[in-house]
Parts: C-alpha cells; sequence; structure tokens
C-alpha cells in the first residue's frame, strides 16, 4: 500500500510507518501514515493540485506546513460533520479521513469557472463595489447569490453538528503559547522553580521547528533533548503541556482563550467525548512563544503548485519524509533558506538551482553548489511556467539585467520571518519594526505578557533557548516562585543575513494574498484610487480579510504599499491585530449552552405533580409553568381553559404562583425603606396585613408591582412578577447598599424557599378548612380580606396565609417551604375532590386577570406611568419615593396620554386580538390617528365574549364610544367599544365576601 | 475582565452586571426638577479612570465601586457600597 507513496522516501521522519492509514480526497483513495497531516500525505502521494482560488479559480497546491496555510483549504468528513475551509496543513489523517476540495466545478482539474482568470483584468480591488452598484434591488435578488455561487469557500455541513463542545476554566502562575525550543526552555525554568505552568501547543507533536530543523542542544541532537525534556516536564505535577490546544486570544485581567482539538483527528469522537473544548484560562504571567512565519516574496506565477515556502518543503522533507518535488530550484533572500538546500540534498533530491538576491553568497555555500552541481544565481524569479500540473520552468531576472532559466518541478521561497505577533497586539499593542531583521516584533503586549525567541525577532537556535529560559524563570519569580532553575540549555545560533525583498517586478499575476486573491497590482490600484491607509486598503482589497488572516501575506502587502506611497514600512503601520488567532467553531464558544441546556431550566415545586396531570406547559423566562390542563375530550386549549376559569368562579381552582419573585425585608427601617421604593405608603401597614405596591423607575415610568405583607413590627414580605424578580432584587439592593445606606434594612431573596399556590372561588375557606388547623380561624372576621399571617397547618407545619385575590373571586394565596409544593397539590387535590376542585394554569389565571382588569406585563411595559394605569391616586404626596419627581414632568402628566380601558367588539361574536391599533371611528387609519393599542385580550367565560385591555389616548374619558380596531398585520378591521376595564364584578364584593 | 469582589475575592466578570457612573448622587427630595433631572440623565462619557457602579449579582449581592479605565479595563481600586455587605455590622 505504501508503494502507493510515491513521493515518500523510504526512511526517515517522524511517521509510524507500521500504521497505514487509508483516505480519501476528491474521491480517489491514497494512504499514508500515522503521523501525517492530510497536506503531507498528499505530498507523499504525488498531489499537487488541492483547491481553486477564491476568486479567480486558478489552481492551488500546499504552501505552507502550518495553520498560516492560505490555500490548501478543505472540506473535511462528510455528512452532518463536514467541515469546510479546513486547513490540511493541520488536519491529522486518520483512518477513513474523507475530504473534499474547494470551490471548483465541476471537477478540480477541469473547473468551469477558471473562465474567471480571462476576465482578471476586470476583478480588480473594487471590483465589486464598482460594478454591481445599480439597480440596487438587483444586489439581493441577483448579484450576490450568483457572486457567492462563484466566489466562496467551502460548504456548511447544513445540518445540526452531532458533536458536543465543552467549555472548562484553568488558573496557572505562567501560561506559556508554544512547544519549540523557546516554549520548552520557559517551561523548564518555570516549573523548576515551582510555578504552576500551562503550555499549550498548536501541532499534535511537541517541539516546534525542531521537528523539521532538528539542530543540537546541550551536545545532543535535538530529538533526544526534546524527549528529555518533555520526559521531565512530564514528571514535574503542576506543569500541564496540551497538544492540539491553540492559544488563540488574550483578553483583560489576564484572561486567556485556548481552543483544544480533542478530537478532530479521529472520524467522530468516542462516546460521551466532547469534539473540542474551549478553555479559558486565567494566568499571571504569559510566555508567547509562538514562534514566527516564513514570509513569500511577490512575483508572477507565485501561486503555482509546486512553489512552496522554503521552511514548509524542509518540514515534508524533514518530519514527515515526503517529497514535494523532484528537482526543485530555492529562491531566498536570507539565509535561513539555504537549509532547504541541505535538507533537499540529505534527502537525495536534486537542486537545480538557487536565486539569492543577496548580494553576498558565502564561500560555504558557493562550494555545497559546485559540490553538489547546481549553479548559483544572483537576482530574482520573475515568472513561473507551469499550470494545474505544477511548475515547469521559472524565469530569472539576473542581477545586472540578463536573464536567465530554470527547469524544476518545485520551487522554495524564503523571503525572511515574520514573528507571530498576534497575541502580543490583541489590546491594541502596534508592533515595531526592526531593520535588522526586517520585520515587525512585539511591542505593548498585554500587562504579564512577554514574546521570547523567534516570536520576538530572536531566530538563532541558542538564543530562543536561553530568551525563553529567561522569560520563564522571570515569570516565575514574578508570581512568588524562586525554586532552582538551574542552567538554560545551549545551542548554537545560526548564521543570520538578509537582504529585504518583498516584491519582483513581472508580467503576470504576482499574489500578496493567496485566499483572497489580492495581487501586487491591486495594491498599486488601490493607492492611485486613495485607499492609502492601511485599514483602507485591507478593506478595499480585502488583504489579510480571509480565513488565514493574512498570515502570509499582511507584511508584503505593506511593504507595497510603503513602496509605492515612498514612506517606510513602519511609517505605512499595521492594521489592528484581533483574535481569534485561528478560526474558533461557534459550537466551541456555544459549548454545551445548545438546545434543551442552552439555558438553565426552573421547575415549579409542583412541575411534577403538573405534569402528571397532563398539564401543557409555557416558557416564561427559565421557568416552566403549568399554562392549562387539558382533559378528555376537549378539542382545544381554549375550551380546557373556559372550563378552569368556570370553575373557579362556581367552585374553587388552585394554580401554582411560586415563580412570583419573593423577598423579605428585615429591620427597624424596613418600612420606611419600602416606602422610598414604593409610590405608596407601608410604615402605615398594619401587622397581618397585605397591600398592594407599585414601584416605579427613577425616570418616573412603572417598573414592577406585588403584594407586600407585614408578617411583624419589623417584617415584611414582598412579592414581585415573575418577569423581574431578579431585576427588583438588584434594584432593592442598590436602593439599600448605594442610595440609602443610612437605613437599618436586609433584604433576602426567599423566591426558591417558598412554595405558593393562589387557591380561588367561592367554595374556597371549605377546601382550606381540610388543609389549615381547624384551630385557625378562616371567617372574614378573623381573616378578612387582605389580611397575612402565619398559621399551623394540619399535622403541624406552619404556613403563611395572604387572602389576596388576582382573580376578582374569594381568595386565599397559601405558602409553604417549597421542599412541601409538590405535597400542597396533592392535598389541594385529595381535599377538594368532594369540591370538585380544579388545577388551573397561567392562561385561567390570565383570562381571570382581565376580566378584573389587572394590569401585567402587556401594560408595564416600559412606557407606562402609574396614572397611565389608572393607579395614579396610589402616589403619595406626604413622602419622597423613587421616581416621585420624574413622574411630575409635564408629558408624562398630559391629559391626552393613552391609558388602559377596556375593549370589546360590538359583534360579540368576533375574535379580539392583541396589537390591533385604536382608529376614532370614520377615519382612514395613519400614524396620525393612531390612538393606541390594544395590549391584553382573552376569551371571557363570564362575559361570553372576547374583551380585552388597550392603552388609548384619553380612554377613560371616552368609555361607550365606539372605535376602530384596527390590525393590519392580520388584515382586519373591526368595531370595538371602550369600556370599564373591570369587566367582572366591578364593586369587589365577591373578593370581599 | 475580572474583579476582586471584597467579600468574594477574585471573579470573573460573568458574575457581575453593570450599572453605570457611580459620582451621581440621587438628589436630595426637595431638590427640584432639573437637579433630577441631571441626576437620571446626565451622564459624563469617560475615556480613562472612573468610578463605576456593578453588581455581584452571582455571588455576595453587593453593590461595589469599581475605579475602572475605560481605555484599558484596568482595574484600580474596588470598594463596597456605603450599604453593602457586613458594612453595618457592628455600627
Amino acid at each position: 500500500m505504501a508503494g502507493a507513496q510515491t513521493n515518500r522516501l523510504d526512511n526517515g521522519g517522524l511517521i509510524d510507518r507500521t500504521a497505514p492509514l487509508k483516505f480519501r480526497f476528491d474521491g480517489k483513495s491514497l494512504s499514508g501514515f500515522q503521523g501525517d497531516t492530510l497536506a503531507s500525505a498528499l505530498v507523499a502521494n504525488g498531489v499537487k493540485l488541492v483547491g481553486r482560488s477564491f476568486k479567480y479559480h486558478r489552481p492551488r497546491g500546499i504552501l505552507t506546513a502550518g495553520s498560516e496555510e492560505p490555500n490548501a483549504l478543505v472540506e473535511l468528513r462528510t455528512g452532518a460533520r463536514r467541515e469546510p475551509n479546513t486547513k490540511a496543513t493541520t488536519a491529522e489523517l486518520y483512518e477513513g479521513l474523507e475530504a473534499a476540495s474547494q470551490n471548483r466545478w465541476p471537477s478540480l482539474s477541469f473547473d468551469v469557472m477558471s473562465v474567471n482568470q480571462l476576465f482578471a483584468p476586470i476583478f480588480v480591488a473594487g471590483f465589486y463595489y464598482k460594478t454591481f452598484m445599480w439597480p440596487a434591488k438587483f444586489w439581493e435578488a441577483v448579484y450576490e447569490p450568483a457572486i457567492r455561487r462563484a466566489a466562496g469557500l467551502g460548504r456548511a455541513a447544513g445540518v445540526a453538528d452531532p458533536d458536543h463542545y465543552d467549555k472548562v476554566w484553568a488558573h496557572c502562575d505562567v501560561l506559556i503559547a508554544g512547544s519549540g525550543p523557546a516554549g520548552l526552555a520557559a517551561a523548564l525554568a518555570a516549573g523548576r522553580s515551582g510555578a504552576r505552568v500551562i503550555l499549550c501547543e498548536e501541532d499534535f507533536a511537541f517541539g516546534g521547528r525542531l521537528l523539521s530543523d532538528g539542530g543540537m542542544i546541550d551536545g545532543l541532537p535535538a530529538a533526544e533533548w526534546l524527549s528529555r525534556t518533555l520526559a521531565e516536564l512530564a514528571a514535574m505535577p503542576d506543569v500541564r503541556i496540551m497538544a492540539r490546544t491553540t492559544l488563540f486570544g488574550v483578553y483583560d485581567g489576564g484572561t486567556y482563550g485556548a481552543l483544544e482539538r480533542v478530537n478532530d483527528h479521529v472520524p467522530s469522537p468516542p462516546e460521551h467525548q466532547v469534539r473540542q473544548r474551549l478553555w479559558r484560562i486565567v494566568a499571571k504571567r504569559c510566555v508567547v512563544a509562538a514562534g514566527a512565519l516564513e514570509r513569500p516574496i511577490v512575483f508572477a506565477g507565485n501561486d503555482t503548485p509546486g512553489v512552496m515556502m522554503a521552511s514548509a518543503m524542509r518540514t515534508y522533507v524533514g518530519r514527515y519524509a515526503a517529497l514535494p518535488a523532484k528537482r526543485i530550484a530555492l529562491f531566498t533572500n536570507n539565509e535561513d533558506g539555504w537549509r532547504t538546500v541541505e535538507t533537499a540534498l540529505g534527502a537525495g533530491l536534486q537542486i537545480a538551482a538557487v536565486i539569492d538576491a543577496r548580494p553576498d553568497i558565502s564561500p560555504s555555500h558557493r562550494s555545497l553548489a559546485s559540490r553538489n552541481g547546481f549553479t548559483v544565481l544572483h537576482g530574482s524569479v520573475s515568472g513561473v511556467d507551469g499550470g494545474k500540473d505544477g511548475v515547469r520552468k521559472i524565469a530569472v531576472s539576473l542581477t545586472g539585467g540578463a536573464r536567465a532559466e530554470v527547469e524544476a518541478d518545485g520551487l522554495a521561497v524564503s523571503g525572511g520571518w515574520n514573528p507571530a505577533v498576534g497575541l502580543t497586539s490583541y489590546h491594541r499593542g502596534r508592533p515595531k519594526w526592526r531593520d535588522d531583521i526586517a520585520a515587525f516584533v512585539p511591542d505593548g503586549a498585554p500587562p504579564g505578557m512577554v514574546a521570547a525567541g523567534a516570536a520576538n525577532g530572536n531566530f538563532g537556535l541558542g538564543a530562543c533557548l536561553a530568551q525563553g529560559f529567561a522569560a520563564g524563570a522571570a515569570a516565575a519569580h514574578n508570581t512568588g516562585h524562586n525554586g532552582k532553575a538551574g542552567t538554560a540549555p545551549v545551542a548554537d545560533d545560526e548564521t543570520f543575513s538578509l537582504t529585504p525583498l518583498w516584491h519582483v517586478a513581472g508580467k503576470g499575476k504576482a499574489f500578496v494574498d493567496y485566499q483572497h486573491d489580492v495581487t501586487a497590482s491591486d495594491i498599486e490600484l488601490a493607492q492611485r484610487e486613495g485607499f492609502e491607509s492601511v485599514e483602507h486598503l485591507k478593506r478595499y482589497t480585502t488583504l489579510g480579510m480571509a480565513t488565514d488572516q493574512g498570515k502570509t501575506s499582511n507584511v508584503a502587502g505593506l511593504a507595497i504599499m510603503a513602496a509605492v506611497t515612498g514612506k517606510s514600512i513602519p511609517d505605512t503601520g499595521t492594521t489592528i491585530y484581533r483574535p481569534p488567532y485561528v478560526p474558533v467553531a461557534i459550537g466551541a464558544f456555544a459549548g454545551h449552552h445548545r438546545d434543551e441546556t442552552f439555558h438553565a431550566t426552573r421547575l415549579t415545586p409542583s412541575h411534577h405533580w403538573a405534569a402528571e396531570q397532563g398539564a401543557v406547559f409555557v416558557d416564561t423566562g427559565l421557568w416552566k409553568r403549568a399554562q392549562w390542563y387539558p382533559r378528555a375530550g376537549e378539542k382545544d386549549w381554549l375550551q380546557s381553559v373556559t372550563r378552569e376559569v368556570k370553575a373557579v368562579r362556581s367552585g374553587v381552582g388552585f394554580c401554582d404562583v411560586s415563580t412570583l419573585g419573593k423577598i423579605d425585608v428585615h429591620g427597624p427601617d424596613a418600612g420606611a425603606f419600602l416606602d422610598r421604593v414604593y409610590i405608596n405608603t407601608f410604615t402605615n401597614l398594619a401587622v397581618g396585613k397585605a397591600r398592594y405596591g407599585l414601584m416605579l423607575r427613577e425616570d418616573g415610568i412603572v417598573y414592577d408591582d406585588g403584594t407586600t405583607s407585614r408578617l411583624a413590627e419589623g417584617h415584611y414580605f414582598l412579592t414581585t412578577t415573575t418577569a423581574k424578580a431578579g431585576l427588583v432584587m438588584q434594584h432593592l439592593e442598590f436602593c439599600r447598599q448605594v442610595l440609602f445606606p443610612d437605613l437599618d434594612v436586609q433584604l433576602t431573596s426567599v423566591s426558591d424557599q417558598w412554595a405558593q399556590f393562589s387557591i380561588a372561588g367561592p367554595k374556597t375557606r371549605e377546601l382550606l378548612k381540610e388543609i389549615v388547623d381547624p384551630a385557625e380561624d378562616l371567617s372574614n372576621e378573623g381573616f378578612p380580606f387582605m389580611g397575612a399571617r402565619e398559621v399551623a397547618l394540619r399535622g403541624g407545619i406552619k404556613a403563611r396565609l395572604f387572602r389576596i385575590s388576582f382573580s376578582g373571586e374569594m381568595a386565599f394565596e397559601i405558602s409553604v417551604p417549597a421542599r412541601y409544593g409538590e405535597a400542597m397539590a396533592r392535598n389541594l387535590m385529595r381535599a377538594g375532590e368532594p369540591l370538585g376542585v380544579t388545577p388551573y394554569g397561567t392562561e385561567a389565571l390570565g383570562v381571570m386577570r382581565i376580566e378584573k382588569g389587572h394590569v401585567a406585563g402587556p401594560e408595564l411595559n416600559g412606557t407606562t406611568t402609574a396614572a397611565d394605569l389608572g393607579l395614579g391616586k396610589m402616589m403619595s404626596t406626604k413622602k419622597d419615593f423613587i421616581g416621585r419627581v420624574m413622574a411630575g414632568r409635564e408629558a408624562l402628566v398630559a391629559p391626552d396620554r393613552q391609558v388602559v380601558v377596556g375593549v370589546k367588539p360590538t359583534d360579540r361574536a368576533r375574535r379580539l386580538r392583541s396589537g390591533a391599533h385604536i382608529i376614532p371611528k370614520g377615519q382612514t387609519p395613519g400614524p396620525g390617528n393612531d390612538q393606541g393599542y390594544v395590549t391584553s385580550v382573552c376569551f371571557s367565560p363570564t362575559s361570553d365574549q372576547w374583551i380585552g385591555l388597550a392603552l388609548v389616548e384619553r380612554g377613560r374619558e371616552r368609555i361607550g364610544e365606539i372605535v376602530h380596531a384596527h390590525d393590519p398585520i392580520r388584515g382586519e378591521d373591526y368595531e370595538v367599544e371602550l369600556c370599564n376595564p373591570v369587566f367582572y364584578d366591578p364593586d369587589g364584593g365577591r373578593q370581599r365576601g | 475582565m475580572r474583579i476582586v469582589c471584597p467579600f468574594c475575592g477574585e471573579r470573573e466578570l460573568g458574575e457581575f452586571t453593570y450599572l453605570g457612573d457611580a459620582k451621581p448622587v440621587r438628589p436630595t427630595a426637595d431638590a427640584g426638577e432639573d437637579a433630577v433631572h441631571d441626576y437620571v440623565y446626565l451622564r459624563d462619557n469617560v475615556a480613562g479612570v472612573m468610578s463605576e457602579n456593578w453588581y455581584h449579582g452571582g455571588g455576595c449581592r453587593a453593590w461595589l465601586k469599581v475605579t475602572r479605565n475605560t481605555l484599558t479595563h484596568e482595574i484600580a481600586a474596588v470598594e463596597p457600597a456605603a450599604g453593602a455587605g457586613a458594612a453595618k455590622v457592628g455600627a
């Protein structure tokens, strides 16, 4: 099987030849080994063409060997797990892997849309802005869909992701990004000093460039030093080293984001395991040893398959024993590129030529060339002859003006190295330019973060080790860990020599941003059209805006802009760096917060009993509340709800109202405190009594309502609406702690401590007698309307009993400790059976409150005043309270405000719907005569017709007037009568009876 | 962002709720409409260090006065509100 791997060396590499793996690329069966990436396996199989470019559909090959890859993006996996835009260079090979190339039709080698290349002269920067301007409505209907089909990346799966994602926190003293020589040296120093260390490595193997380039450290071959070091770190209990984990962002207060690809390297996660895990790491110090990225040189045809970064070529040959070409040329402007020649020669490859842009070439390189029979050309590559099958010939402009041609099937390119300045720049740090390496290095890193090694512009192996070690030791010391760190690992530094070269003029497209098809001429055009600022350049040309965020392109783009504007590169500046460093799936950010675990679910104390009864539940905030209790034979919700209402009004029913917010208010100043937060007065509320209260926002608008009972001299019990329970608690704590710290009062949220039931209907007392201790007097004299006190239940449990009514019936609310809530529901059912007791849900509750004209959420809508709700008289004039002054503003007391009024259709058979606008009779509806709208509606079994509440201009002065309910959404227009909002028992005799 | 709650210790942002400028003082009952209007509506849009009200709703429910730089998110000080937590104990 390995025989199929035509470009695999017989020996060497960090692959496991005893573990062959089969995989498919565009349906074709291929093979590789454990330890391969998809890219290295494709290289080993001689595959050069891996994708088509974004805009021009040009054939593209593999450019890099890491997460900076702009070209080799594939759709990985199939079905629901299909993941578009996956980098073949970081995707680990596994048995049965399936990948498909992107952005081509019908096939990769014959792509119809490559005709775009013929129109290339018009697809310049700003093409879409300039071309698809008119007619405007064509954009959505015609242009955009067509453009998206032609220019795009991979296809999303289109169905729900079947995998799980996790989110976790971790804390450490020293966080290290990268496990190259600098990162490992930092971990050694920090770990030995006794610090808690977390090291994140993006790759599945530790070692960074050591895996590809080798070298000697402390007199040992790099591989041996690496295994000793990893063993030492593994033995340290407070050092955690994590593979397949990318540190992608830094946030305030030393919080870092990291993505661990737990199971991306297997076909699907094992059962009960997550696919990926998002780490939020809180670290006191961070050492960024993320290395550097080799940068391309921009020249015509630099995107031909077979053109590859020189360091990537070393990685494929050295680490994976896979040969990207048989006869290669090197185009370099620096010393480091030459290492690729050494690696290639070691693997038995032919060197066609080295094209070196520097003026001087060392004698040792000259002798290497003569020993191995290749030529060294002073000059630059000006063009590439080739196509989808790869490079054929390379055109060279020699220093001095002559031209030459080199025959090769691969071209290694090295334009120097850019330190990975992402992490250090995410807090708006602007990297600074270093002339000696012609690159930006970190500056203005977030507090507690330092860069070390290549990430800090120190490329030599010896320098990486020394600086990493020093940074690790300093970080440990700064977090209070001063154990013996020992001495830093020692290695020689490689020679460094570089002559900056960014762009070689030539005929044909020269790509800066491979992934977004941005060429050198696009940048020149942007400059001519006035988009000189780097932020404008970026947005106009889309340079650096692809999924690779311009890792291989940004600096070259700036350099070209600098050249055409005559500015220096540092004066041209960089764009703002933003996380994430690599794309992170939304699923990883969501973690388990999806579907039924999207948010917490709160169940009422009687929930399980209600579920047994077959209740239909409704989500109200986090709560599940019983909405109605259908019975056999009922054909719809309206029938069930109507039955429940009639049962309450004629007999007795009960409803779980535990979702109301409940707050105990204690202290000598409890009453004074309530006087300041409610518009009405509570200091004069007698012990044993309850009172309805209304609170305003400081701007005079109604905030919340509820009943408050005085259970003892310095003890009030306050209820809030279900929706505002948390917010009212927060508001009251603000009033207590910030506004009125002089008051001696304490608040305790007891919402979850009490199960509360409303028991309503003329037979309420008969039912309660079976529940409450017979010694308790429940008569009108012994327990009058708005009474509130503790009572004993049969069996001895203490309960709180409140004679309050939301339904308009004779009613009580009873509170028992939450753990007795379910038993209470069962008891009420059992004891109430002879009385025909009926459990009712939130719908029936709503019907009865509308029949009684009680306001609720739809009326307490953040725009209404107390007077709008008909509660203006509650506002005390004898005290100050929150919202008092602003509630008196002219507009809030204007006579033409929309106020709550009842509405009923003149046609008694007609259904009323909330949202309908109120228009004066005989007028054509329009914004000028829109006088309000219907807020709440129900079918009233008591009135035997649909009724509602509405907010209507001067509504209370217009009782009896016939107006239009205009409902353009539903296409309805009908007459309604404005009426008293209290439809049922307006003098309140029933609730007092 | 992380806030060191004086009662609970260092906690992450998600436990806290932001209210805003801690500088405005609620006017006395007789201060008049203009003073209350300013208190309710007028806020400085500070680029730099400001004093803010934060609520530790995911912890001890204390209101905190946090001195924070709005440009860098650096937190210089965290104090409990005058009536927060144990401040009244023994008073």
